[in-house]
């Protein structure tokens, strides 16, 4: 018969597709499984156990209910009996246990969630706009976007707020989802606990581009990121070469600076990213494209090929403005 | 056609009597139809043609439209899906533009939930409720009719939305500020308003039908306690319709107001609450996976102690668990929102709600794995789908247990690990099941059998291309995929379950179209179905294949919860064949009974075929292409039509005369 068969298959892609999990995944990967942080840690220990008591729950079934197909020529006659006894057993008595397990799980699992391990000693606002993330230290001048810079092993208190629609920030590796919610702040913590750069994206669908919505969540040694904060608070460094002086006069005097901040000069938008520090991160766009000289060019001339919809409106620039404008940008580290 | 069969013998209504053959028509039907179906047949007969087609209020007729045009819906909507997992194929890929992404994803919910799997089961309801609680209609064929018209209507409402390029684009809850007229201007979120407030009127008013019908029009002696689970799966089901609907509709009209008329319910800035949507809309939504699934769980339940040859175990276990979900499934709407940060005592008590629903889910699974262990199995196609829906739906059960750990949901909530678990509910918990209802009355409704080895192909396709389209979806979203991307970097990890999602996606359609092409072959080459092919134990099965438009020549009294199991309900029907109490031969009539016991109350005359549920139904859509187009005037004066309409409609009420 085909459907025992069909089920064999399954169990033994279910097979392939498990250990694909545990053993298929690099670094690269945002994986819930791979945590990197108490909140992520708790998350995949309770998962482990759901998981085993699951695939037992899946594999008593689904025997149960494939054996009377295979055995069914045996049966010359049925079975009377209205079988209330097994069914309270099984039924009712049973899942009971295992449900109230699994509520003590989530109790524990709730509050041990709640509370850092230690009170932590450094707020970070977290604002989102459609479609990047606006990121500010408290008790100092650092601004940035898109990228988040932690002490590694430090719990980080962590202010979520949005300034349009809702959008849901979640670091696979380092803690779960939390919304961010219009004219509210929700407040929670956050700790890595090895050094590196793990990648978050919006969960909460906010739009046309919600799909590029990503960001970095890079966990330094404490004096890295003493040394990267204090970087970032200061003003942008002053331009160096004569193609630089000329792409900051451009972007004071264009259209860039209606939007845009660099902290240190006369542009003081308010509506995209800060970009006083912009050359020194990792990607643009929210994660879309990478941080280099030609990604930003096609970027800056025009986003909406990259990002279709997003609010940047193309960038009528000459080429030699446009190679000065960026050139001065990849120079803000 | 001659009887081919002997009255069966009377045996304990504790399993199918062994005696009884499967072909042909069944004796005792014969007996009554030869002493009273002439003259039924010119009583219950319609106009043929156009006139009858336009102006029909047989609920036989309407549950197959219902089938007929939810299952195209399924089809629209499917191919949605199938364009979505074509673009998600490959990482970074072009084939669709984010803003058509953007509105698959929408419509593809949208329609899949309200203009699928509800009026899928509407349609069963339709068909099978009065044949097998012995009646010759629904309580008000015309309200039928109405409400058939307007689900059709305002489906076509929706999807006209898509060629138009406006189909909805805020996601099926539609959360709001997103979906408020700042940031998703144009019509597409007021065809998503509308049309489901136009369905809810289609919903509600088919609902409340079901719900007397049920309770007023069972054959004598059919006391609640000898329902068929099935009916009490649709009666249960009906109830959480009419208490669920309100505040889907509320929110819906006040997001419209908002969009329209600058009301501030739902925008923050100006003192609204975006909160307030969320509760409104899964205080509906919750109980809507249980809308969708407790008739589907109902089919399960009569597929099953039929092809096991017994009757279900622990049937009052079944009965309370099916009631209990009702009633716990209004209770447990926040763990859709356990990512909001709301109170870790609220986050504590909905998980402890999230984890006792799913008892009555434990309570009939064990009765249906305890009816097959102790029965003689029949390995139908119908069978088959049963059994790959107990499968499926308890995978579907244990991974929704897992959002009971709050941080297991906030960590997976949103990504496509949901994604995942609610397909294998929806379409392990429900499609499954329909389609083992489909292949079970498949022959009840066309008087047609299937292929029995087509159908092995079917189940095999369906059930192995579903598994490989979900199933990897659980890993992508472990793996950190957010749902509702249009697209994605490679390198992530994500690239290879998300192929094996697509081809998993196009087996599943080619199991589908195949099936679709064994219901066809069916139709044109099939084979005559008996009354009875498959020796069940519900009333349905005592009627004609297709059943006649009187449906009971003489209604029977019903002596226990398997009628044509006991061999007494059956011969009732030979006994009470020249009682004009039961053939009831005068005019278009049946009988009222008893709400709990069944007693025989009165007659009813039944309402004649009329144009006018069509012509309120005409009305009404455009009352709400009016409300589209801002044309509010008109609108106000398509409504005064209307009211005439109903007025008239309203003013001959039916006699009733005591019995």
């Amino acid at each position: 018969m085909l459907a025992p068969k069909q089920r064999r298959l399954l169990m033994a892609l279910g097979c392939v597709l498990t250990s694909g999990v545990v053993a298929g995944c690099d670094r690269s990967t945002p994986s819930a499984l791979d945590p990197s942080g108490p909140k992520s840690d708790l998350v995949a220990t309770s998962w482990w156990i759901l998981f085993s008591v699951a695939a037992a729950v899946c594999i008593l079934v689904t025997v149960l209910a494939v054996v009377p197909m295979l055995l069914r020529r045996r049966r010359r006659q049925v079975k009377g009996g209205d079988g209330k006894r097994f069914v309270m057993i099984c039924g009712i008595i049973l899942p009971g246990l295992v449900l109230m397990a699994t509520f003590a799980l989530s109790v524990t699992d709730i509050a041990t969630d709640a509370s850092p391990p230690r009170p932590s000693r450094m707020t970070i606002d977290v604002i989102g706009h459609r479609w990047w993330w606006e990121v500010r230290y408290q008790g100092s001048a650092a601004v940035t976007a898109n990228e988040i810079h932690v002490p590694v092993g430090t719990p980080v208190q962590l202010r979520l707020q949005t300034a349009d629609v809702i959008h849901s920030f979640w670091v696979p590796e380092v803690m779960p989802k939390m919304d961010l919610l219009p004219k509210r702040v929700n407040e929670t913590w956050l700790s890595v606990s090895r050094p590196g750069t793990y990648r978050g994206q919006c969960a909460e669908y906010c739009g046309l581009q919600h799909a590029h919505m990503a960001f970095l969540v890079v966990a330094q040694p404490r004096a890295d990121f003493d040394t990267w904060l204090g970087r970032q608070a200061q003003d942008a460094p002053q331009p160096t070469t004569a193609e630089a002086q000329r792409g900051l006069s451009v972007l004071t005097q264009s259209s860039c600076a209606t939007c845009h901040t660099v902290r240190g000069t006369s542009a003081t938008g308010d509506i995209g990213p800060d970009l006083t520090h912009v050359g020194g991160r990792q990607r643009l766009a929210a994660g879309a494209i990478p941080n280099d000289f030609g990604h930003m060019s096609g970027w800056v001339a025009n986003s909406q090929t990259v990002k279709p919809g997003n609010i940047m409106p193309p960038q009528h620039l000459s080429p030699e403005d446009l190679r000065a404008v960026v050139t001065y940008l990849q120079g803000l580290g | 056609m001659p009887p081919t069969t002997q009255p069966t013998q009377p045996t304990t209504p504790d399993a199918r009597p062994r005696t009884s053959s499967l072909r042909g028509v069944l004796a005792e039907r014969a007996s009554a139809e030869a002493a009273v179906g002439e003259k039924l047949d010119e009583l219950w007969e319609e106009e043929p043609g156009l006139i009858g087609f336009i102006t029909t209020v047989n609920h036989k007729r309407i549950g197959r439209r219902y089938l007929v045009t939810a299952s195209f819906f399924f089809l629209l909507a499917g191919v949605n899906a199938l364009i979505m997992r074509a673009q998600l194929g490959s990482p970074d890929n072009k084939l669709v533009d984010p803003e058509l992404y953007n509105q698959l994803f929408s419509l593809h919910g949208t329609a899949m939930i309200f203009f699928f799997a509800t009026p899928m089961n509407s349609g069963f309801g339709n068909f099978v409720v009065p044949l097998m609680i012995g009646t010759r209609d629904m309580a008000f064929p015309r309200l039928n009719a109405l409400s058939y018209w307007i689900f059709l209507f305002s489906g076509l409402f929706m999807f006209s939305s898509l060629p138009l390029g406006l189909a909805p684009d805020g996601g099926w809850f539609a959360y709001v500020p997103l979906t408020g007229d700042k940031y998703l201007p144009g019509l597409n979120l007021d065809f998503y308003t509308l049309g489901l407030l136009f369905l809810a009127v289609s919903s509600t008013v088919g609902a409340i039908n079901l719900i007397v019908t049920i309770i007023k029009m069972r054959a004598p002696g059919m006391s609640l306690n000898r329902m068929p689970l099935f009916v009490w799966a649709i009666l249960t089901q009906s109830f959480m319709l009419v208490f669920a609907l309100p505040p889907l509709d509320t929110a819906n009209a006040m997001l419209f107001m908002d969009r329209r008329f600058h009301t501030r319910f739902f925008v923050p800035s100006d003192g609204g609450d975006a909160i307030l949507w969320q509760h409104l809309f899964w205080l509906f939504g919750h109980p809507d996976v249980y809308i969708i699934v407790l008739p589907a769980m109902g089919m399960i339940s009569s597929v099953i102690p039929t092809f096991s040859g017994r009757p279900i175990l622990a049937y009052p276990f079944v009965v309370l668990a099916t009631i209990a979900t009702g009633i716990i499934s209004f209770g447990v709407w926040v763990h859709h929102m356990f990512a909001v940060g709301l109170s870790d005592v609220s986050l504590s008590f909905f998980a402890a709600a999230t984890l006792t629903i799913s008892l009555p889910a434990g309570i009939q699974m064990f009765a249906w794995l305890g009816t097959l262990w102790r029965g003689r199995i029949v390995l139908s196609t119908a069978m088959l789908y049963a059994v790959g829906f107990l499968v499926a739906f308890t995978l579907g059960g244990v991974t929704g247990v897992m959002f009971a750990v709050v941080p297991f949901d906030q960590q997976v909530t949103d990504s496509y690990f949901v994604v995942a678990h609610f397909h294998y509910v929806l379409f392990g918990g429900a499609v499954l099941p329909i389609l083992a209802g489909l292949f079970y009355w498949w022959p009840k409704i066309t008087g047609r059998m299937t292929n029995a080895r087509a159908g092995l192909w079917s189940f095999g396709l369906v059930f192995g291309g579903f598994n490989l389209t979900f199933f990897p979806m659980h890993i992508a979203g472990l793996l950190g995929m957010p749902r509702r991307i249009y697209t994605y970097q490679p390198g992530l990890g994500w690239t290879v379950w998300n192929v094996l999602s697509t081809v998993g996606a196009f087996v599943l359609a080619a199991g589908l179209l195949l099936t679709l092409g064994l219901f066809v072959h069916s139709l044109v080459r099939g084979e005559r179905a008996p009354d009875d092919p498959w020796g069940a134990n519900t009333l349905e099965w005592a009627t004609g294949s297709p059943p006649k438009d009187y449906n009971f020549p003489v209604i029977p009294t019903v002596h226990s919860g398997n009628p044509l199991w006991d061999g007494r309900t059956l011969p009732s029907m030979v006994e009470h064949r020249h009682d004009p109490g039961r053939t009831l031969t005068e005019e278009h009539k049946t009988l009222r009974t008893s709400e709990l016991d069944s007693r025989v109350e009165a007659v009813m005359t039944m309402p004649e075929e009329t144009a006018l549920p069509l012509l309120v139904a005409v009305l009404l859509t455009s009352m709400f292409v009016a409300l589209l187009v801002s044309a509010y005037v008109a609108a106000g004066i398509i409504a005064g039509f209307m009211a005439v309409a109903v007025t008239w409609w309203l003013w001959h009420r039916p006699e009733v005369e005591p019995g």
